[in-house]
């Protein structure tokens, strides 16, 4: 993680209105939240604004704050909290590869190189066409297709260096791309190849539906012993001193 | 109020359910280490440093952030047992004081804070030993621009966010907040403006690190060189109780004393940042007019002009005018000698404010300060208290915080950092509610311990007189003269005036007021005498420390100035005579609540300056009229046979009289004026003749007052 801070003010748009969509989705969900709890629609309203806009903006911080009848500072805390608000402007298509350990694992370094090599050499750096932008991120719950990354609100799965420059190529010629694995034979999280289990087909007929009734009984735990004292905290470990210039 | 038991480090106590256990282990003698928590404000919970062994819990317990009501006895029924200096805690806070200090830097010897720094205090005690066991790089964090009082540090930042707390909290001013998360938390003013609150600088004592430090006061001295007095706070009637710091002659920083009923701990930026005023323009020698222009002359030569113009003239056309930041001694010295000298023509009100004198509750803030809590509707006239006692106005803010109080603000609409029914500049307002048909009257007629707060901006009006008539109407009518006794004891006084100078209550009840002469007449006022000495009925005034009014058009009048500032007063003097400021002098100050606090010297006056009582006594003897007391002891015991509460130090006046008769001859019935009401403090920094001294208030008013008027008047 680094320091978030607002984009410098050269940047920063003259203003920002919600769209009246937006603005009318914002009433209804300012009016969810208690009399008086307003405020606990800040992330709800920012994340509608980064949607919009695709990034948050200082202007955007203070309409919101004074939608929610909030200090400013309250907002930009929220704002800076949250490494999902990109606090500088995105591509159209913000590409999030995850580089976490799984998908390091299985090859994000080609992925993150087809960004580099196709979209800018710097993350979060808009590219020369303005319609992509790319940022590494932390792990986005799909390892077991990995690697992957994130375009919008859909997961592309189970790339690979090649795969991932052709898609890039393909959204900047216009065409539409295929969520879910780009591997050819995949569908979801199966195992490559295909199932493996869970391949009788009397479980997908309603044959077995409540034939589970059978508990393995369970030996019974007594409570003295549930509750039998164990090694007091302050036992455990004692606190020893080293000598002066000990190595550590 | 329950009480559950604790064994706190083998010692059984009880506790109060509500209080932490940080405060209960404190209660039964244990210290507790701690960064973030305060008393003052919400529990954070984030610096870990007070975790106590909860014997059979599975963690250290962060014991600020955990209530006595949590804490369930033993199975077996036995209290719970708490270990605060068991290895078990002891390791544990040890821990914390490791990762502090990992990205703490080393830097004390170049810290403001070294000496007086709760880390440093600390890891005398929690940290480990000469040795360390991290060799990456420390974190740094860019320096925020907090204003002209605060500088920052922010490398030195842990986090407590205590000055986020308070500037949320207390100040109302919601202007800090920590950004970022994790490692790069920093703390920071929105887009790094100056914190605007008049209550900043405390953010300073309440840093337990060196991150948050005084700008003015930077690299200025150490703790343990400096003598501390404990004082009385000038700068407002508020009376707030200080610790001067001096180094030899020169006051180097002036910080709060606690002081539950007045000040709580906090003082506004004029009382602590004002110090630096006390070493320029200071008159540090008489001067004598000649032909026109001023030279040096000895106190003997100054006396002999004086007493030869004073022989010149009559008691008819002689004036003296007491100004703000006189202490009791010097008025009851100046209004002894011009007693003998037979002047009726006195006045401490250089305002104008249009109160009389008369019984003491009729001019005082009787509700008291700490009687604010009590109180549930709040009618604020002609006053800004966020300027006019900065330190009030905090108690009415934790008041509106704590429970909602009603506040209705008559006068220019400001941002008082609580929510108020603005009623306008139109003073008609006031007639409305005295009859019942505004809203607010209801409101105030409901509550059971109403207020009013008459402020400058109403008094010192021509209608001034007119106003505190119906506001005793209004007093009466809702209910705001309650049974007799203090709060505390079930009794109420919501009538209340908020004094802004220092001396005006002592001024008041030592009767410096124009007088009756003996062919009858009445004295004359200030506004009377500047008239008089235009048109040359007034040929001697004697001005002691008066700078507030219009000292310019006195005519040809002959102008003494008693006086420690070069200020206006002294720049129209023909003589001046060199006298103390209110860190030079012992002397006594009575608040708006009419509480008798007493200053102590902290330095020596300047040059040939004297204490002012001293020089009002020396030149009485010029004069032929001897003052009958030769030391200050003699002096406070005639003060004391003079006006009897003078004995009492420390202690509010407990309310007594309920009589109509005292309520109903208040002000003077008459029609009032169709101006609106204004602001009487147009520059909170700017107010006295030290202030306007103070390179530090001059920079603050600039940037605070001038560079963002929206900011004040929002």
């Amino acid at each position: 993680m680094s320091l978030r801070r607002l984009a410098p003010p050269e940047i920063q748009p003259a203003s920002f209105a919600f769209s009246a969509e937006n603005a009318e989705w914002a009433q209804a969900t300012i009016a969810k939240y208690p009399q008086g709890r307003q405020a606990s629609a800040v992330i709800s309203l920012l994340w509608r604004g980064q949607e919009q806009e695709g990034w948050v903006s200082h202007p955007m911080i203070e309409s919101i704050a004074r939608m929610l009848n909030m200090p400013f500072i309250r907002v930009l805390e929220v704002a800076t909290f949250y490494t999902m608000f990109n606090l500088e402007p995105v591509g159209t298509y913000l590409v999030q590869v995850c580089t976490t350990t799984p998908c390091w694992l299985r090859g994000s370094d080609d992925v993150v190189a087809a960004c580099k090599k196709h979209i800018h050499p710097h993350e979060k750096t808009v590219s020369e066409d303005g319609k992509f932008s790319w940022m590494e991120v932390e792990c986005l719950g799909a390892c077991v297709n990995a690697p992957m990354l994130q375009i919008g609100s859909d997961f592309y799965e189970d790339l690979d260096g090649p795969t991932t420059e052709r898609m890039i190529e393909d959204l900047r010629a216009g065409k539409e791309i295929k969520p879910g694995p780009q591997n050819y034979g995949r569908v979801s999280s199966e195992p490559e190849g295909g199932a493996l289990s869970l391949t009788d087909p009397s479980l997908y007929d309603g044959s077995v539906i409540g034939q589970y009734h059978e508990q393995v009984p369970q030996p019974a735990n007594t409570d003295a012993e549930a509750k039998a004292p164990t090694q007091a905290a302050s036992d455990r470990e004692a606190p020893i001193q080293k000598p002066p210039g000990a190595a550590t | 109020m329950a009480l559950r038991k604790l064994i706190v480090d083998g010692k059984e106590i009880e506790a109060e359910e509500t209080i932490t256990l940080l405060q209960a282990c404190e209660q039964a003698g244990a210290e507790i280490p701690r960064f973030c928590f305060h008393e003052r404000l919400s529990v954070a919970g984030n610096c870990r440093m007070c975790l106590v062994e909860w014997v059979g819990a599975p963690k250290p317990q962060a014991s600020c952030a955990l209530q006595v009501k949590d804490i369930f006895p033993n199975k077996d029924g036995t209290p719970a047992k708490i270990n605060t200096a068991s290895p078990y805690a002891l390791k544990a806070r040890q821990g914390v004081m490791e990762f502090l200090l990992i990205n703490h830097p080393l830097d004390c010897p170049i810290c403001d804070q070294g000496g007086e720094c709760d880390l440093q205090d600390q890891a005398m005690g929690y940290g480990r030993a000469a040795f360390h066991r991290f060799n990456e790089n420390k974190r740094a964090v860019e320096d925020k621009y907090m204003g002209p009082l605060v500088a920052t540090i922010m490398t030195r930042c842990i986090a407590c966010t205590r000055c986020v707390r308070f500037a949320t909290e207390v100040a109302g001013v919601p202007d800090l907040g920590a950004t970022g998360r994790g490692e790069d938390v920093e703390i920071t003013s929105y887009l790094e403006k100056a914190f605007a609150s008049e209550l900043s600088g405390n953010v300073v004592d309440l840093c337990p690190v060196g991150a948050l430090t005084s700008k003015p006061y930077a690299f200025n001295a150490r703790p343990w060189e400096l003598k501390k007095t404990e004082s009385v706070d000038v700068m407002d009637a508020q009376g707030v109780n200080i610790r001067v710091d001096t180094r030899g002659p020169q006051v180097m920083r002036v910080l709060p004393r606690l002081n539950e009923d007045v000040n709580e701990e906090w003082i506004s930026d004029k009382a602590r940042h004002a110090c630096d005023g006390l070493m320029r323009q200071r008159l540090d020698r008489p001067y004598v007019r000649v032909n026109g222009k001023l030279k040096p002359a000895t106190w003997n030569e100054a006396f002999a002009v004086i007493a030869a113009k004073v022989r010149e003239t009559t008691p008819a056309k002689m004036a003296a005018i007491v100004g703000d930041l006189a202490a009791a001694e010097e008025i009851k010295a100046l209004k002894d000698l011009m007693g003998a000298l037979r002047v009726t023509n006195l006045d401490c009100r250089q305002d104008g404010a249009k109160i009389a004198g008369g019984p003491r509750q009729t001019y005082l803030f009787n509700s008291t300060i700490a009687g604010v809590e009590a109180a549930d509707a709040i009618l604020l006239v002609g006053t800004n208290p966020r300027w006019d006692a900065p330190v009030l106005n905090a108690r009415i803010r934790k008041t509106w915080l704590a429970g909602g109080v009603k506040v209705a603000n008559l006068g220019p609409a400001v941002e008082l950092t609580y929510p108020a029914l603005q009623l306008g500049t139109d003073i008609a307002m006031l007639e409305q509610i005295a009859d019942g048909s505004h809203d607010f009257a209801k409101v105030l007629g409901d509550a059971k311990r109403p207020m009013i707060v008459l402020g400058s901006g109403a008094l010192t009006r021509s209608d001034g007189a007119a106003i505190l008539k119906l506001a005793a109407k209004i007093a009466s009518d809702t209910g705001m003269i309650g049974p007799a006794g203090s709060h505390a004891d079930g009794g109420w006084n919501g009538f209340n005036i908020l004094h802004t100078a220092a001396s005006r209550v002592a001024a008041l009840d030592l009767g410096f007021l124009p007088g009756v002469s003996s062919d009858g007449s009445g004295g004359r006022d200030v506004a009377g005498i500047v008239d008089g000495a235009q048109k040359g009925e007034i040929d001697f005034i004697y001005l002691l420390g008066a700078d507030e009014f219009d000292v310019a058009h006195l005519g040809r009048a002959f102008v003494v100035y008693q006086g420690s500032h070069g200020d206006a007063g002294a720049h129209h003097a023909d003589v001046i005579l060199p006298g103390a400021a209110y860190t030079e002098k012992d002397g006594l100050y009575v608040n708006f609540e009419g509480r008798v606090q007493r200053g102590r010297r902290a330095t020596f006056p300047p040059g040939e300056a004297k204490e002012d009582w001293a020089i009002l006594r020396a030149l009485s003897e010029a004069l032929g009229v001897k003052l009958p007391y030769d030391d200050r002891a003699a002096l406070l015991k005639a003060l004391e046979t003079d006006v009897t509460h003078f004995a009492t130090l420390n202690d509010a006046p407990v309310h007594a009289d309920t009589s109509a008769a005292t309520w109903g001859g208040i002000g003077e019935a008459g029609p009032l004026d169709t101006a609106p009401v204004t602001a009487a403090i147009t520059d909170y920094y700017l107010t006295n003749p030290i202030a306007r001294a103070s390179e530090t208030m001059a920079k603050c008013s600039q940037e605070l007052v001038h560079g963002a008027t929206k900011m004040a008047a929002e």
